[in-house]
């Protein structure tokens, strides 16, 4: 079983982007439970979703403490905390990173892959949500599910013109990882 | 067909499966997407039934109520305060006879205010009359409201049922789950056939003033009947298994209790943590075992007597507890093994409460102050 902790701050759409990581790994074959775990409810408060991949049923609820991959939505809240509390050896991180934020500089034993989501779901989306480009890099980064399932789970969630330029910003996250673009 | 889903819009798209006809609802989180689904469906012409807005849970379990009378089937779902605000209309429900079925998003009490889990709420309706199940999953909370339909109607039982499922751990949580076909629950859940219902052109009257006496038989019919049920529901429970090609447990769930010696018991979520652990410490050849309890009301209490006897150490987790004497699920499982020698030392442990995490850690202090004397109310992660 693989476990995934993501950081975000209230509205920036942790949840489905847990739910979309599941889905695509569900569209891949595994199981997958993906869950919230709210704070105050209100905007801007740091808050974390979870997922739990497995290829068998997940019975085991708690929150997750160690876990084996990270996704940082929102890197300005590695200022206030340590988002790699736990964090296992040989884990992979995958940080939604902007300049304006000084990554942390490498640590022993485990990947950190930064990513400039927001830039990227910019130029393709004409905003700056990166969570689908994000996950793309996921996906690229930890082989848990390929990018069709994940883009099948985008398109499934949204519609239109939403939908194919989500998908579109996975490919892109994706290749940010494959090609280093 | 399987699908991965979020726990409250895969019970929404049960209740829409089942037909219900009349639906109300105020909205209270962790239950609003519950509600806020089904909304969604009547808005879309998706089902094929009346949404009754209300400005309180009071009026939604009245509504409820007077539209059950009439011979509708009906649902309304809600929480914590939610349920609380409801508790008359739910014993009148009872003593009606309607077959109402409630789902509650199982959440903490105020005062603190608290909108994070445990099973105060519901635990403190127990006795409203209502049979009451608890959902370890979100594939069990599916069949349970299948099931509950089923039971509420059968005219050996005609009492409401309460589907109880962890706020946010399950509502809110996404997994996989098996929904039915239409023409499956179909054949399971025939169209509801009242026994009596309100209808203008043959006028009865419902919930008169009953004296000293015939009340006592009304209740006396309503405690018979939840004994009988706990006969009703293996039998359709095989229904189920016919017709869905899966089995559903609404009693109990043993689990590895061959030869445990150490046992632990517990309702809800909690029990999928337990499950894992009792895994593990099997591997390390310890002799334990898991006693899921499902039906809290009516209790199972020879079938629970039976899947413990030979226990030693019981640890009774849960996420209530009765202020002043011990956890309600604690008590129920004592009163099981009362009046049989060879009394197994029981435990009782209030954990969960509030939203507070449940871990592997937890359940290893559970275990490690089994070794102990018995302990009647143990808190456990208790931050003093």
């Amino acid at each position: 079983m693989k476990e995934i902790r993501i950081h975000a701050r209230a509205g920036q759409g942790a949840i489905t982007t847990a739910a979309l990581l599941g889905t695509a790994a569900f569209l891949g074959g595994k199981y997958a439970l993906a869950f919230p775990h709210f704070g105050a409810e209100r905007m801007g408060a740091p808050m974390n979703a979870f997922v739990r991949l497995s290829d068998q049923v997940i019975r085991l609820r708690s929150q997750v403490y160690e876990p084996d991959y990270l996704i940082v939505l929102d890197p300005s809240l590695m200022r206030g905390f340590d988002v790699f509390e736990g964090f296992q050896p040989g884990g992979i991180a995958i940080i939604n990173h902007h300049e304006k934020v000084q990554c942390p500089k490498p640590i022993q034993n485990i990947k950190v892959f930064t990513v400039p989501g927001n830039d990227i779901a910019t130029e393709v989306l004409g905003r700056p949500i990166g969570n689908t480009t994000i996950l793309g890099a996921f996906a690229a980064a930890t082989n848990e599910f390929g990018l069709e399932s994940l883009q099948q789970a985008i398109l499934e969630r949204f519609s239109g013109e939403v939908a194919k330029k989500n998908a579109e910003a996975a490919r892109r996250g994706y290749e940010y990882i494959t090609k280093g673009f | 067909m399987r699908q991965y889903r979020e726990g409250s819009h895969a019970v929404a798209e049960i209740v829409r499966l089942c037909k219900a006809q009349v639906i109300s609802a105020y909205p209270i989180t962790p239950q609003t997407h519950i509600v806020e689904s089904l909304a969604q469906m009547v808005a879309d012409g998706e089902l094929n039934a009346e949404f009754i807005n209300v400005e309180s849970e009071h009026s939604a379990a009245s509504v409820v109520q007077g539209a059950s009378a009439t011979g509708v089937r009906t649902y309304t779902a809600t929480t914590s305060q939610g349920l609380l605000y409801m508790i008359e209309v739910l014993y009148s429900i009872a003593g009606l006879r309607l077959p109402v079925v409630l789902t509650c998003a199982n959440r903490a009490v105020s005062s603190p205010i608290n909108i994070w889990n445990d099973h105060q709420d519901s635990v403190t309706v127990r006795d409203a009359g209502w049979l009451q199940f608890y959902a370890e999953n979100n594939q069990e909370a599916c069949d349970l409201h299948l099931m509950a339909y089923r039971l509420a109607e059968d005219h050996e039982i005609m009492l409401p049922v309460m589907v109880c499922m962890d706020g946010y751990i399950l509502t809110h949580a996404y997994e996989v789950v098996d929904l039915p076909e239409q023409s499956q629950v179909d054949k399971f859940l025939p169209d509801f056939k009242p026994v009596h219902c309100l209808n203008p052109d043959k006028p009865i009257s419902m919930g008169v003033l009953m004296g000293p006496e015939s009340y006592t038989e009304t209740r006396y019919a309503i405690h018979q009947t939840m004994m009988d049920a706990l006969n009703v529901i293996p039998g359709i429970a095989d229904e189920f298994e016919q017709v869905f090609g899966r089995k559903v447990n609404c009693l109990i769930e043993k689990y590895r209790l061959e030869d445990a010696t150490q046992v632990f018991v517990a309702m809800g979520s909690m029990v999928g943590t337990i499950k894992e652990m009792v895994d593990g410490l099997r591997e390390d050849g310890q002799k334990v075992g898991l006693l899921k309890v499902i039906a809290h009301r009516p209790f199972p209490k020879k079938i629970v007597y039976e899947a413990l006897k030979n226990a030693r150490e019981i640890a009774v987790l849960e996420k209530a507890i009765s202020l002043g004497e011990e956890g309600p699920l604690l008590s129920d499982v004592k009163s099981a093994f009362c009046g049989y020698g060879n009394q197994p030392k029981i435990s009782g442990f209030v954990l969960g409460l509030g939203g507070r995490d449940i871990t592997k850690k937890s359940i290893f202090e559970v275990q490690g102050a089994l070794a102990g004397s018995q302990v009647d109310v143990k808190f456990i992660d208790l931050k003093i």
